[in-house]
């Protein structure tokens, strides 16, 4: 598909550096940026097109707070997902300069503010509308890990006492806010959406190892599936991407280990 | 496609804008998960692969190197190679087995990797399905051929 960029507006000319030094001093010093956005809308045009916005900013504001400038200063048809803006409902990721972030956590200094920003939908899942993708597919495979307390027996009368150590096993895959920004960044689930994606074996990892739950073996059951963690070829793009720091290709490696040390 | 702009609003001139479908324009990914993906397989066989391909590729670096060096510096280089040195050498039962050995494993090792290639970029079933039978097809040749060279090999054929 063809993209042509749409150019208009002056270049911001020279790279701003005394705002960007103002930045990192903590004074308040504006820049001048050009945000470039991948724009669709399926009602209108059947392809996507770059259009850049300029804006007049502090470095220090967040990715959000200019795209939510544009949309409600220069152009009110900018459609994208942003709820809590402060990176804990996952709403908001998407491909900025190339890397898939949160835009609520991402500030205008630090994606390097000379050069036009470019901001894309996340890549490998149907794009509904400019920025916002069809997550049916991620969550389907998220549904499909199932990702609840599986239990047999009767239930306690008391909470299930758990150790210290115990959840310091599954702890960091407990931090996941499905944003899905670990799946659309790997390669092997742009070629091919059938694979389970990082999301969703990171959400098995968190039950698979939680010494509470009963259901480890359906689920690496499941992953033991064509789909499943034997496609990944740990590129740990996964890792770089995700906003909460979790070690996404890690949590993997341990699924693929407990396959191979409960067969053998 | 010449698009005006003015930046903002509206900026998009458009050239077909007669509202049809929307669907018939969505950017699709290839192959999307349905509900239907992700059924339980009975079978180790993805494991198994993986860990084949890790262990082969192990014992290759030390089958193929050593090959390599044999071959091209021990002796006089690439120049000793010949009829009679390949003769030579596989009078050894030794040397059978680390060429068999090296002819299955590289063989095997190559089409799996070759197999997760085209399971990852061909879109379509059916090109999926004849480029595995291409893939296989060659791999079996191979691997038949090179064992009965091998095997029957005639150090007296004239
Ligand atoms: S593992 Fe990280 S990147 Fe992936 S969905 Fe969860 S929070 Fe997002
Ligand atoms: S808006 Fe909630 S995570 Fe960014």
């Amino acid at each position: 598909m063809s993209t042509p960029t749409i150019e208009d507006a002056p270049q911001a000319g020279n790279p701003h550096s005394a705002g960007l030094d103002a930045a990192e001093s903590g004074k308040v010093e504006l820049i001048t940026i050009t945000v470039r956005i991948r724009r669709f809308n399926p009602e209108e045009h059947p392809d996507a097109v770059w259009v850049d916005y300029q804006l007049t900013v502090d470095p220090k504001i967040r990715v959000l707070d200019a795209i939510n400038t544009i949309k409600w200063e220069q152009d009110g048809t900018l459609t994208y997902r942003r709820s809590c803006a402060h990176g804990v409902c996952g709403s908001d990721a998407m491909r900025i300069n190339g890397k898939n972030r949160l835009a609520c956590k991402t500030l205008i200094k630090d994606v390097s503010p000379e050069k036009p920003i470019t901001i894309e939908p996340i890549k490998g899942l149907t794009v509904l509308k400019d920025l916002v993708v069809d997550m049916d597919p991620f969550f389907q495979a998220y549904r499909d890990v199932m990702p609840f307390l599986i239990t047999t027996g009767n239930e306690p009368t008391r909470e299930r006492i758990q150790s210290e150590e115990d959840v310091q096993r599954f702890e960091d895959t407990t931090k996941c806010i499905l944003c899905a920004a670990c799946t659309t960044s790997c390669p092997v689930f742009w070629n091919d959406g059938q694979y389970f994606g990082p999301a969703a074996i990171v959400n098995a990892h968190r039950f698979i190892f939680d010494s509470r739950d009963e259901g480890a073996e359906q689920r690496l059951e499941i992953l033991n599936d064509r789909d499943g963690v034997w496609r990944c070829r740990t590129t740990f793009n996964c890792t770089d991407a995700c906003p909460r720091g979790i070690e996404v290709t890690k949590a993997i490696q341990e699924v693929k280990r407990a396959l191979v040390t409960r067969r053998f | 496609m010449a698009i005006e702009t003015t930046g903002s609003v509206s900026g998009v001139e458009l050239t077909n804008a007669a509202p049809t479908d929307p669907s018939a324009f969505l950017i699709e990914p290839p192959r999307a998960r349905t509900k239907r993906t992700g059924r339980k397989s009975r079978t180790n066989f993805e494991m198994l692969a993986w860990l084949f391909m890790r262990l082969s590729g192990v014992v290759l670096v030390f089958l193929v190197l050593g090959h390599l060096i044999i071959q091209l510096v021990l002796d006089g280089g690439v120049t000793k190679i010949s009829f009679a040195f390949v003769a030579g050498r596989w009078a050894s039962p030794f040397w059978q087995g680390w060429d068999l050995l090296m002819l299955w494993l590289a063989m095997l090792h190559g089409a799996n990797g070759m197999r997760t290639v085209i399971n990852d970029y061909a879109e379509r079933d059916t090109t999926r399905f004849w480029l595995k039978v291409l893939l296989v097809t060659a791999t079996v040749f191979t691997v038949l051929l090179g064992t009965l060279v091998i095997f029957t090999f005639d150090p007296n054929i004239s």
